[in-house]
């Protein structure tokens, strides 16, 4: 019998097996939870939504209380340009910010405003929403498009900017010097080489930004409103797929809770073809960082 | 052969004689910090021929490279003292706009860093920031730099793909064509061969010969024999300091100073 082998020691040898056994079979139990919300909700968005997904859900507008059928096409139109606001306020300021923190960004100033943007990323959206309703529906006397797509376009800066400066920092010095050494500017170098070389990364960023806007009800609730209308006009109330499905789930009618899950269908169709075709209208054949 | 005027030679017989002085570089002094990477040197490099700086890692031959383009000056908490003359004239002066001295003075990098771009619009980049040409007078820049580069008839078919599908010789002559792309007068090479294999590296020192017609070379190397075989002139440094300056003939088989022919006998470094 060999040392390794004795009664004592082997007892031992075999409460560790088990403790190792016991902590792979928790570990996997956890990852499963954690799945299994994820895995419902597609699941049931699927189940209950499918069912509501017609022609007339993408082409018609809502019906009144009672007349069956009728669609979400002012919503989903609605969302669109909401979110389209939202990049135009949202992108330009969180990419140029996020260049800036990356190349010009050691001293304080820029020290605070990343404190700030990991601050305002972490802000409830309804506080954006209050935010954004002191700020344009008071003094302008009306919920509209506008107020909504600035409500979301504040909740997009503060990620897209961190993003963009963590995969503008990734862009190897080699290639910056490379630009630098052949007479180009910094501004062009960043323009030219470095956010292109960046690209694929910070698309990944945008993707993730709109995915969580386009998703939101409370801050819209105050700001864009709703309307059973159509309505393209930026500085009318403007419907979007989150508050509609807010809006029909709280009402005791099947035929509006139908018409809600196949909100929340389209919605995140909406958002998965948003992603698949940005990730293939950027798809770099000269990506470097991803 | 002195006292003849270099234009009324052969062209076959310029490359031995005396060269009108293209760099002159007088008591410079480079500060990282508080760490003084340059001390007090002084060199006069010659036009249309290769130089060769050699020395063990560390020993400033780099640094002094990237004061002549002043690519020193993108590190932060850097300090250059003294003159750098280019055709007499000091690119430390104030006035200077370093984007012109730059295209004058180009660079070729220790590891090939072609731009996230296809193989074309990588050697345009130089001449459109620069506004040289656009165009079919572009694509004729783009094809007559390639072929300085030697590169073009490896590259004609494939002026779209990505620049990274080339191989790492490919690559690093591609980074030699984007810089002869801006019409340099002066060409310097930071270890261009460190990442390469041998026969890459030799047909980049084949390259260097054909350029030095055209060009002012210089040469930052880690390998005395490379630095032996294409250089007219070469410069041994070491802690900071440049120890010995002549022909390559010399530094390498009669060297002046004990410490130069420790190491270019393989006793350090």
């Amino acid at each position: 019998m060999s040392a390794l082998q004795v009664g004592e020691s082997g007892l031992r040898h075999l409460r560790r097996k088990a403790a190792n056994g016991m902590m792979w079979v928790v570990a996997v139990l956890c990852v499963l939870a954690a799945i299994l919300p994820l895995g419902l909700v597609l699941y049931y968005v699927i189940a209950q939504g499918a069912s509501g997904i017609n022609l007339d859900f993408f082409t018609k507008l809502p019906k009144p209380v009672g007349e069956p059928g009728g669609g979400m096409a002012n919503a989903i139109v609605g969302s669109l340009i909401l979110v389209g606001l939202a990049s135009l306020v949202g992108l330009p300021i969180g990419i140029l910010g996020g260049i800036y923190l990356a190349e010009f960004g050691n001293n304080r100033f820029a020290w605070t405003v990343r404190f700030f943007a990991d601050v305002l990323n972490g802000v409830p959206s309804i506080v954006v929403g209050i935010f954004i309703w002191a700020m344009v529906v008071v003094p302008t006397h009306r919920l509209s498009g506008l107020a909504g797509g600035a409500a979301l376009g504040v909740m997009m800066i503060p990620t897209v900017m961190r993003t963009t400066e963590e995969l503008v920092r990734l862009v190897p010095l080699s290639l910056r010097e490379a630009s630098l050494s052949l007479g180009a500017t910094h501004w062009r170098t960043v323009f030219r080489v470095v956010l292109v070389a960046a690209k694929g990364g910070v698309v990944t960023g945008i993707l993730l930004a709109v995915s969580r806007i386009a998703g939101e009800a409370a801050p819209l609730l105050l700001t864009a409103g709703s309307t059973s209308f159509w309505s393209t006009r930026i500085d009318q109330p403007m419907p979007s797929l989150p508050v509609q499905i807010f809006t029909y789930a709280i009402q005791p009618y099947d035929d509006w809770h139908r018409q809600a899950w196949a909100a929340a269908l389209a919605l995140v169709s909406l958002v998965f073809v948003l992603s698949v075709a940005a990730r293939y209208a950027t798809r770099g054949r000269f990506r470097m960082v991803r | 052969m002195i006292g003849m005027s270099v234009a009324a030679q052969p062209a076959s017989l310029r490359q031995q004689g005396d060269r009108a002085t293209k760099i002159e570089v007088e008591h410079l002094n480079f500060f990282y910090g508080r760490f003084q990477a340059l001390k007090d040197v002084n060199l006069a490099i010659r036009e249309r021929q290769i130089t060769a700086l050699i020395g063990p890692s560390g020993c400033g031959k780099s640094t002094f490279l990237r004061a002549i383009n002043r690519m020193n000056d993108i590190i932060e908490g850097a300090r250059t003292e003294g003159h750098v003359r280019l055709d007499g004239e000091d690119i430390y002066d104030p006035a200077v706009d370093v984007v012109a001295l730059r295209r004058r003075v180009g660079m070729v990098f220790q590891r090939p860093n072609p731009f996230p771009m296809s193989v074309f619009e990588n050697v345009a980049y130089g001449p459109r920031i620069h506004g040289l040409a656009g165009g079919s007078d572009l694509e004729d820049l783009v094809e007559e730099s390639l072929k300085r580069a030697a590169l073009w008839d490896e590259v004609k078919d494939k002026l779209r793909d990505s620049a990274f599908a080339l191989s790492g010789g490919q690559q690093q002559r591609l980074c030699i064509g984007r810089v002869l792309a801006v019409d340099p007068e002066v060409v310097l090479m930071d270890e261009p061969c460190s990442a390469l294999d041998p026969l890459s590296t030799l047909r980049i020192e084949e390259l260097m010969h054909e350029l030095q017609q055209k060009y002012t070379i210089v040469i930052v190397t880690h390998n005395m024999q490379q630095a032996a075989r294409v250089s007219q002139e070469t410069g041994f440094f070491l802690h900071g300091e440049l120890i010995e300056f002549g022909p390559s003939t010399t530094i390498f088989t009669d060297p002046t100073d004990k410490r130069t022919e420790d190491y270019v006998t393989g006793r350090f470094g």
